[in-house]
């Protein structure tokens, strides 16, 4: 029993990490129609550049330690509107009227930028943010002893599950997003501003994904590398959930947090080798996802 | 007579859209029929069906004797049905003379070869003759893109007549193209499919270009075949003025 | 375009020439070359699949297929007879590449793209995991014979092994350029272009795709053992995304023009790296992001568009497809 019960609750900590690291490249994906190779790398600087900031705030003891949450946030955000208008306007509009094939292999090389770009900025050896870590102290759940702060990441997760639900859905600036996920020509139009969707858009899942890698950075040693495994398991997320739904996100996310969690603890070669079995099932089900949110022919 | 082509009970929606509503239709060997009816009528719908595009909900689709109703596409052609498309369908980074080659090339057993130049002795008279017929030789190693509409319209439906078809049907093929040049571009047409066999069905707007080359028309509405006759026929019945052509008296 | 038998003489004559030069040069470019000019036969391959309109991003879990077979059998079995072991690790990704790609059959885009480097991840994990097949450190092989030819210093492994490496490369070359020539290469191209049309013309895109990616397949396990023997060394970075990576950038960089842009292309990357890898280690990802940008941006038709020959009354970008078929009315995928 204490294994079943490991493999549920590190699932769902897995879970957590899942829906705030894909979500954003889901968005991406609904909007721009781009599967944003690099949204890995996105995810890495996010979490340098918390770790970084982590170092100057704890290694400084500029003020309460609590308020380092907020540095970190703050170090997503600036990630995310440097970066995010930058490759959105810079780059990737370059390449708006070419065939899709053509922007994968963008982002991709985006992708190899970024890499060597990390390692040109914060060197190849590993950083290390635990300040933050332990100040959630350790919680005992069935009788199995876990870190505060993963608890506070499933927290995370589902308030910022909830506030893109909510902000997608309950304002105007949310319907907008999604008429223009629906159908963008329609929504042009209808008199929308596609392109400022875009870059408004890209910079959210930029954002997103930095959110994910700062909040990831207290638990992990941040080295070159650890963004691969982030753009294969979003990929397989985003795929399951149906690519541009937020709440698919959040179902595949659980599915495949679950999954990956039994396989750690159970078998660990084939830790990617299920994600991707999963996908396979689904898809042979679904082909569309679970929730279908782009239509993918036009009448 | 036997029909060639023979649809009974055919019927499809697309959610509360009923795009084909119970339609049976007989088309005998060798007809000329013009397909009419308003945007949405359900004309490009039965041709969906008919070529395989889509599966109907109901409903049986002969050819020849053959039931092809939900067969692939590819399937569909092997029974000997053609089209051609509102939007012509090209090969864009090929010259038209390699679009013909891949239209030659294509007989219904995949028998390409992969060790044969693909302009080999086989394939010339074929590609001649065709291009000959549809007055695509001054064009043959242009870029697609650069082509005039017509030209591309008719390239569009000589890639449809290779191999002899059995039932062809043309997705409205003077559309898009000047008004002055429509009758020229299905004068080159039909003069093109003279001494074949092959059924015709072919969708269009234009009336005029409907009473020249039809023999019989089908005017749909709202999925429904509403008037079944020669050309005078249906363009004088009232419910057709009414729905269809606008052309009351 | 260059008839079958001119073909076959530009093979022979190229073949003649390179022998002669690997005579010539010193033994560091015989090595280079020799690595070169396999990874050009995987990156043949990756453009046998993108004339078809698919681009795999783990084109390195056939590379990897045909490294192990034939260290595995060096190691296990004895086996030190380089053409065998060569043909075993061709035969070995061939099969590898038949059982994936029913799999793969019914994706393109983004998704085959990605489906492909997820594939070649799962295979590094299992790979990096698996101590009996070496682990991470991976296995070290001995020099290879030809035919029962021993050859008997170092430099005359490396001159054989080149030479190897020569006659496969332009045997490969000369058959894709046949197949690129005939109807069957045309039908990848009009695959590539408009599936609807192929579909409606009687042929199956689904085939077209699979043949490629078994072509590409057994070309990647082929160049795979040569490296394999040449490096003297496998290991899971065979199978790792930024080797798939580089097969890509060079089949962007080189195009689909001209079969021997492929090669000349894997020279100069392959000259590049070791100069590279030597000063700036740190770059040497970066640098082809930024030159793959650079070359989708600029020369969209890769490097073979130097030498193309075919007329046009208007440039075209051979990247990109004709802008998506007009819709054509249906609700249903098929």
């Amino acid at each position: 029993m204490n294994l079943a019960a490991a493999i549920f609750v590190d699932g769902l900590i897995d879970a957590s990490w899942l829906f705030i690291v894909a979500v954003g490249l889901t968005l991406v994906f609904g909007v721009l129609n781009i599967l944003n190779f690099a949204h890995g790398s996105l995810y890495a600087v996010g979490a340098y550049t918390a770790a970084s900031a982590a170092g100057w705030y704890y290694g400084g003891q500029i003020g309460p330690p609590f308020f380092g949450y907020f540095v970190m946030l703050g170090a997503a955000l600036l990630v995310a509107i440097a970066i995010g208008p930058l490759l959105e306007r810079g780059v990737l509009r370059l390449f708006y009227r070419r065939d899709e094939v053509v922007l994968v292999l963008v982002t991709y090389a985006l992708f190899l930028i970024l890499e060597d770009a990390t390692k040109l900025i914060w060197g190849v050896d590993p950083y290390y943010a635990y300040e933050p870590y332990g100040l959630l102290g350790n919680v005992s759940v069935f009788g199995l002893s876990y870190v505060g702060y993963d608890f506070a990441l499933i927290a995370l997760a589902l308030v910022t599950g909830l506030m893109l639900w909510l902000g997608l859905n309950r304002t105007i600036t949310g319907k907008v997003i999604l008429a223009v996920i629906h159908d963008r020509d329609m929504s042009g139009a209808m008199g929308v501003n596609v392109n400022r969707v875009f870059v408004a858009a890209f910079t959210f899942g930029v954002f997103l994904a930095a959110l994910g890698g700062a909040f990831t950075a207290p638990k992990i040693s941040v080295q070159p590398g650890i963004s691969i495994s982030v753009i294969l398991l979003s990929f397989a997320v985003v795929v399951i959930g149906g690519l541009g739904s937020v709440e698919g996100a959040a179902i595949a996310a659980l599915i495949v947090g679950l999954a990956r969690s039994a396989a750690i603890h159970l078998m660990p070669w084939a830790e990617l080798f299920i994600v991707y079995l999963v996908m396979a099932l689904v898809l042979a089900l679904r082909p569309e996802g679970l929730f279908q949110r782009t239509t993918l022919r036009k009448i | 007579m036997t029909a060639l082509l023979e649809t009974s009970g055919l019927q499809k929606s697309f959610g509360a859209v009923v795009a084909a509503n119970d339609i049976s239709v007989a088309a005998r060997r060798g007809e000329r029929l013009g397909l009419i009816g308003n945007n949405g009528a359900g004309k490009t719908t039965f041709v969906n069906l008919v070529t395989g595009y889509l599966k109907p909900d109901a409903g049986r689709v002969v050819l020849d004797g053959a039931d092809i109703a939900g067969l692939a596409p590819r399937r569909v052609r092997r029974h000997g049905v053609s089209r051609s498309f509102q939007i012509p369908q090209l090969f864009a980074s090929l010259t038209p003379e390699e679009n013909l080659l891949i239209a030659l090339g294509i007989s219904g057993d995949d028998g390409l070869s992969s060790w044969q130049p693909a302009r080999s002795a086989a394939m010339t008279a074929g590609l001649e003759d065709l291009l000959a017929r549809f007055r695509l030789r001054e064009y043959r190693d242009h870029s697609i893109a650069a082509l005039p509409g017509g030209v591309r319209k008719l390239l569009d439906v000589a890639m449809a007549v290779t191999h002899r078809p059995k039932l062809l049907l043309l997705d409205e093929p003077t559309s898009g193209v000047a008004a002055e040049e429509k009758f020229a571009l299905m004068d080159v047409i039909m003069r093109a499919l003279e001494g074949s066999d092959a059924t015709v069905l072919f969708v269009e707007h234009d009336m005029d270009i409907v009473g020249r080359y039809a023999e019989r028309v089908l005017a749909f509405y709202e999925g429904r075949i509403i008037a079944d006759g020669t050309p005078d026929a249906v363009l004088g019945n009232a419910d057709v003025q009414r729905y269809v052509t606008g052309m009351t008296p | 375009m260059a008839g079958r038998l001119g073909i076959l003489a530009a093979a022979l004559a190229a073949f003649a020439a390179l022998a002669l030069l690997g005579r010539v040069l010193p033994n560091w470019f015989v090595l280079v070359a020799t690595l070169a000019f396999a990874k050009g036969l995987v990156a043949l391959g990756l453009v046998v699949l993108m004339r078809g309109g698919l681009v795999s991003f783990g084109q390195g879990i056939f590379f990897c297929a045909g490294a192990y077979a034939a260290g595995l059998t060096m190691r296990s079995l004895g086996v030190s007879d380089a053409v065998l072991l060569v043909a075993l690790g061709g035969v070995a990704s061939l099969i590898l590449g038949l059982i994936i790609a029913p799999l793969l059959a019914g994706y393109r885009g983004i998704f085959f793209a990605t489906l492909t480097l997820a594939l070649s991840m799962i295979a590094y994990g299992i790979l990096d995991k698996t101590y009996s097949l070496g682990g991470s450190d991976g296995i070290n092989l001995h020099a290879p014979s030809f035919l029962g030819y021993q050859p008997p210093t170092p430099q005359a492994v490396s001159y054989a092994l080149y030479a190897l490496t020569c006659l496969v490369m332009v045997i490969a070359a000369a058959l894709c350029r046949v197949h690129f020539d005939s109807l069957r290469g045309l039908l990848s191209l009009a695959a590539r272009d408009n599936e609807i049309r192929v579909e409606y013309l009687g042929a199956s895109v689904r085939r077209v795709s699979g043949v490629n990616f078994t072509i590409a397949a057994l070309l990647g396990g082929i160049g795979g053992a040569l490296s394999a023997l040449s490096l003297g060394h496998i290991d899971p970075d065979f199978t790792f995304w930024t080797t798939s990576g580089e097969f890509v950038f060079l089949a962007i960089l080189s195009g689909y023009a001209s079969v021997a842009a492929v090669f000349v292309s894997s020279i100069i990357v392959e000259l590049v790296r070791s100069f590279s890898s030597q000063y700036f280690p740190n770059t040497w990802q970066g640098a082809l992001g930024i030159f793959l940008l650079l070359v989708i941006l600029f020369l969209p038709q890769g490097l073979g568009s130097l030498v193309q020959r075919r007329r046009r009354s208007q440039s075209q970008s051979d990247l990109e497809p004709a802008p998506a078929p007009a819709p054509v009315p249906a609700e249903t995928s098929q």
